[in-house]
């Protein structure tokens, strides 16, 4: 509530601001730290926004007692952002979490406006004091399915139903084919950009057609479980994208990456409380518990869950990186060279394909 | 063969919506009525199709429900154009606006549920064989879409309701004084387009990708109001032009895929090109229609012209 | 008792004023029943949704910069709507007019001022307007329908959009993601008051009702296009020609589609990504009828619509009913301001006996 006049223009003209009776359960909750979130989708999307929902809700159970969490969803990556994000800040929240990288600007201009309220944003790289930025390394998920995919693939041409050529997506592309060449060195994958991260019968009919050129595993980046719907009907195989999503495709489901963000947002929700919250740029992944894989189905040989869980394994103890060289480019240029791990910084802007990956794109 | 196969099989799936919306659609501009709400009426019936097979468990039950809660949906258009004489194009709008409103808030518990599948309609040797399930392996609303393209047609052109329905979209006054009932011809058009577009709603929601997630129609409802005018007011036209939109479709998703060797020139235009295509052609295709429809061809003269009758 | 209508020799001054309130009356109290009935705090809702955007100042900037877009583009339909000329793809000549703009912007590199300012204002009323050219052009050459038309070109309009943020004006910083890079700060609109996020478009909404007022009323203009509208026979023999206000209409209504484009962009969004297509173009139509078509009702209109829209954001973090809802009650009101259109022009009258009206109702 203190910050309510902050940026009220109509507040310098005499305007009686501060009795309006301002939104959310202010009044209830005088001790309690209020926390807010921005969401992309429906909390029920059974992908991202359901992912970071379930965070959300880790916080709650974890921190309940001290802390009050609220929300507002489908808010687009556009400058209709901003008074979203104020409006959490104006009804008092300590901390903004901000879901995804379409509200990177929109979240540094509203914490300059509230430099006393801390913000996070995810897989963004601006950052300011009192903003911090937190990523996943989903690619390390990929890996896995990649190994598993490398080893149970008959036909050696896997599927990927890819939304945009974003950093996050090349990187699960390149990790996913890497991982399969290890245990099948002609693995080729084919890759379809829906231009979107949600449109179910676009992901439907790209799956079938990824199929129809010979695919017997698709993996998706986008967010609906509609391929796995598909496969499913194909009696072919596939993973789940950000949750468990086994109820949906129950035999076709092989395992899925899921995103926990849980640990993440209270470890920093505490700090918060503790007073010693500072702004960094974290990367986590396996090791840390952001990326879990879900149990793996029955479908699944004994030899191959082995393998998986040996990636695991490698990510968890930091013996295992898919990204070491020597790598090949798509069009068979050295890109790294043998024995070298790309690093963080040249992940984060990664823009090129490995050898093997057949698209438009 | 076996790529020809599933490749036919994917484009059903792209088409039957847009089909058996453009179908419903087809009617209702046939009689003179241009209800722009289709979007809204695809996704009420696509939360309502679903919702009803959840609750029930009989799939048929669902696409009853769908038909109903679609016919519903356009009812209400229908009472506002028909009755209180609103404009046409603005009520579409709305209800368009208010089917993914409703939908999204009705949809909130339903959100991560699955349902029950049809089963086949016919025997499953013939349903999974390689070959003849290209024929055979299709979900039962693909066959009812089919059937329903004849019986538009046959409907329109060769009975006495459809020779009415069509009078009255050519020319509600004379239609009037002969003594037809203009406005009744019309809303029952309506609720037969809401319908339509409702069953074609919960092909998403039940057959493609059985789940509910909000605006699962993705826009394909205009492409359907755009399939209408494509098709030159004609239902065989019509069934030909879904197909080739699902073609369209196909097409960029395999030249995306580097799929074909004749496709791969398309991997060079942007996929963009390809998702306009159907607009672009209905324009042309209106454009076309036009020039010879001076002398009155297949477009209803009344559409969106509100009926007011002489006193 | 029988319901009798009796069609008015001019629509009623009155009743276009009262219907428009009364519409937004009854659909706050239809919503409180239906949320209700959803088992959703129906009271709470339609207060957070009606009522704390007016009520809460900080909100009012939003209110404003939401309403700024939706009046410029209906203030255009307006015109073309009482002509009968029906542009319903203002909403793709509204992206049209952004693109323009942002072409001047991505010229103009680090140039900026007013001058570049006002180019890239220039470059989306001209945009809007040559997106709006098509379907006039078809319209009086081939006698196309201008509704279909202008509708398919919104589609086409959303791929060029989708084109070109992913494409050839990708930000080269913007690590691929589908955006273009972030305007310049002085290629930007003047904020109006610091510290808000009110710019100059907001205040070009706000003075151009008023010279369309006087547009409408004064000139030849006007004059011919109610004219047209009301009784295009008439209009034909008294020497106006129907293919002249078609083009005028759908270029003003194109022009303004652009301009608000041009301003949102330049104003409040500075950057375009796939996100900037929000269905102002569709929902200003609402707001042409909502205003009754009258440039002064558009402006309230415009309002009214805006605080739905903030007010929907608001009941998401209240009752947390999805953001889909605020349309709900967009609908409903256009529902109740389209079907009240029957009071503005006919005369209801209750009458005791059961005898048939003399007068046919327009419904059976």
């Amino acid at each position: 509530m203190a910050n309510l006049n902050r940026r009220n223009f109509i507040a310098a003209a005499g305007a009686a601001a501060a009795a309006v009776p301002l939104v959310g359960g202010a009044a209830f909750a005088q001790e309690k730290i209020k926390i807010g979130f921005i969401f992309l989708g429906p909390i029920g999307d059974y992908g991202w926004t359901w992912a970071h929902n379930k965070g959300r809700e880790a916080v709650d159970a974890a921190l309940g007692d001290k802390v009050e969490t609220i929300y507002v969803e489908n808010v687009a990556e556009d400058a209709s952002a901003i008074p979203l994000i104020r409006d959490l800040a104006q009804q008092g929240c300590k901390l903004i979490f901000t879901t995804s990288y379409g509200y990177m600007d929109q979240t540094i201009a509203v914490a300059a406006e509230f430099p006393d309220v801390k913000f996070e944003h995810c897989t963004g790289f601006k950052r300011a004091d009192n903003v911090a930025t937190y990523n996943s390394k989903f690619h390390e998920g990929r890996a896995v399915l990649g190994t598993i995919s490398g080893k149970m693939s008959k036909s050696g041409t896997l599927g990927y139903l890819g939304s945009y050529k974003v950093p996050e997506v090349v990187l699960g592309v390149n990790s996913f084919l890497l991982a399969a060449q290890k245990q099948n060195p002609d693995a080729k994958l084919k890759l379809v950009f829906i231009d979107s991260w949600f449109d179910p019968p676009k992901e439907a009919a790209a799956t079938e057609t990824l199929i129809n050129l010979g695919c017997d595993i698709v993996t998706t980046h986008t967010d609906s479980p509609a391929a796995l719907q598909i496969l499913e009907q194909k009696g072919l195989y596939g993973f789940g994208q950000g949750a468990d999503m086994s109820s949906f495709a129950p035999n076709a489901h092989l395992t899925a990456i899921e995103d926990i963000w849980g640990p993440y947002y209270i470890e920093r929700v505490q700090a918060i409380i503790d007073g010693t919250w500072a702004s960094a740029d974290t990367w986590d992944g396996m090791k840390e518990g952001t990326v879990v894989i879900s149990p793996y189905n029955k479908a699944v040989p004994a030899d191959v869950v082995a393998l998986a869980d040996g990636v695991q394994a490698g990510y968890k103890d930091g013996t295992y990186d898919i990204f070491t060289g020597p790598i090949y480019d798509q069009d068979g240029n050295l890109k790294v060279e043998e024995g070298k791990v790309m690093t963080m910084a040249e992940l984060a802007v990664i823009d090129w394909f490995v050898k093997g990956v057949e698209s438009a794109a | 063969m076996d790529f020809l196969i599933a490749a036919i099989i994917t484009i059903v799936g792209i088409s039957t919506p847009i089909l058996l919306a453009g179908l419903g659609e087809l009617v209702v501009e046939k009689s003179g009525v241009l209800n722009l709400g289709v979007e809204g009426m695809m996704l009420v019936g696509a939360i309502a199709g679903f919702a009803a097979t959840v609750l029930t468990g009989n799939p048929w039950l669902g696409v009853i429900g769908a038909a109903v809660a679609g016919a519903l949906a356009a009812s209400l258009f229908g009472f506002l154009v028909l009755t209180l004489n609103s404009n046409q194009v603005a009520t579409g709008l709305a209800l368009t606006i208010f089917g993914t409103g409703l939908s999204s808030l009705i949809g909130l518990s339903f959100v991560g549920r699955i349902v029950p599948q049809f089963g086949s309609v016919f025997p499953p040797e013939l349903a999974r064989d390689p070959i003849l399930k290209v024929i055979f392996g299709y979900s039962p609303v693909v066959y009812f879409a089919l059937v329903m393209v004849f019986v538009v047609g046959w409907f329109l052109k060769s009975t006495r309701a459809g020779l009415i329905l069509r009078a009255v979209g050519e020319n509600d006054l004379s239609a009037h004084s002969i003594g037809y009932s203009v406005i009744g011809v019309r809303y029952a058009a309506v609720a037969f387009g809401g319908a339509m577009a409702g069953i074609g709603g919960a092909y998403f929601s039940m057959v493609i990708t059985p789940m509910w997630a909000e605006r699962m129609t993705a826009g394909r409802g205009w492409i359907a109001l755009a399939l209408v005018v494509f098709a030159g007011w004609r239902s065989g036209r019509l069934l030909v032009g879904a197909i080739f939109f699902g073609v369209l479709m196909w097409m960029e998703l395999n030249a995306k895929a580097g799929g074909l060797a004749f496709l791969s020139f398309a991997q060079y235009i942007p996929s963009q090109f390809w998702a306009a295509m159907p607009y672009l052609m209905t324009v042309v295709v209106l454009t076309l229609i036009s020039m010879r429809d001076r002398v009155g061809l297949n477009a209803p003269a009344c559409l969106g012209k509100p009926f007011v009758p002489a006193t | 008792m029988r319901i009798k209508l009796e069609k008015r020799r001019e629509p009623s001054k009155l009743m276009q004023v009262v219907t428009p309130i009364a519409s937004v009356l009854l659909t706050m109290l239809v919503g409180v029943v239906v949320f209700d009935l959803l088992g959703i705090d129906g009271q709470r809702a339609v207060i957070d949704i009606f009522v704390t955007p007016l009520i809460a100042s900080y909100k009012w900037q939003d209110v404003a910069v939401k309403a700024a877009p939706l009046i410029i583009i209906a203030l255009g339909l307006s015109i073309g709507n009482r002509a009968n000329v029906w542009n319903i793809g203002a909403e793709g000549q509204y992206i049209i007019g952004a693109l323009c703009a942002a072409g001047v912007g991505l010229a103009a590199g680090a140039a900026g001022g007013p001058i570049i300012i006002v180019t890239m204002i220039l470059a989306g009323i001209v945009g809007g307007s040559a997106w709006a050219s098509v379907p006039a052009a078809l319209k009086t050459r081939f006698g196309v329908n201008e509704i279909l038309s202008s509708l398919m070109l919104t589609y086409v309009a959303l791929q060029v959009l989708s084109y070109l943020v992913g494409g050839p004006w990708k930000d080269p910083n913007g690590r691929n993601f589908p955006a273009t890079a972030p305007l310049q700060p002085d290629q930007t609109l003047p904020i109006l008051f610091s510290g808000t996020t009110v710019h100059l478009g907001v205040a070009i909404a706000v003075v151009l009702p008023f010279l369309f007022w006087l547009l409408m009323s004064r000139s030849v203009f006007g004059y011919q296009v109610r004219v047209v509208g009301s009784a295009p026979n008439a209009a034909r023999h008294g020497g106006f020609d129907g293919n002249q206000t078609v083009w005028l209409a759908m270029l003003i209504g194109g022009g303004m589609a652009g301009l608000a484009g041009a301003l949102e962009f330049a104003g409040a969004l500075k950057a375009i990504n796939l996100g900037f297509p929000s269905g102002y173009g569709f929902t200003a139509i609402i707001v042409s009828f909502l205003g009754r078509l009258h440039p002064i009702g558009c402006l309230i209109a415009g309002i009214v619509l805006a605080v739905t829209y903030v007010g929907g954001q608001v009941a998401q973090t209240t009752v947390h009913i999805p953001n889909a809802t605020a349309g709900i009650f967009q609908a409903m009101m256009l529902f109740f301001i389209l079907a009240s259109d029957i009071f503005v022009r006919y005369r209801v009258r209750f009458m005791p006996s059961a005898k048939a009206a003399v007068q046919p109702a327009a419904g059976e």
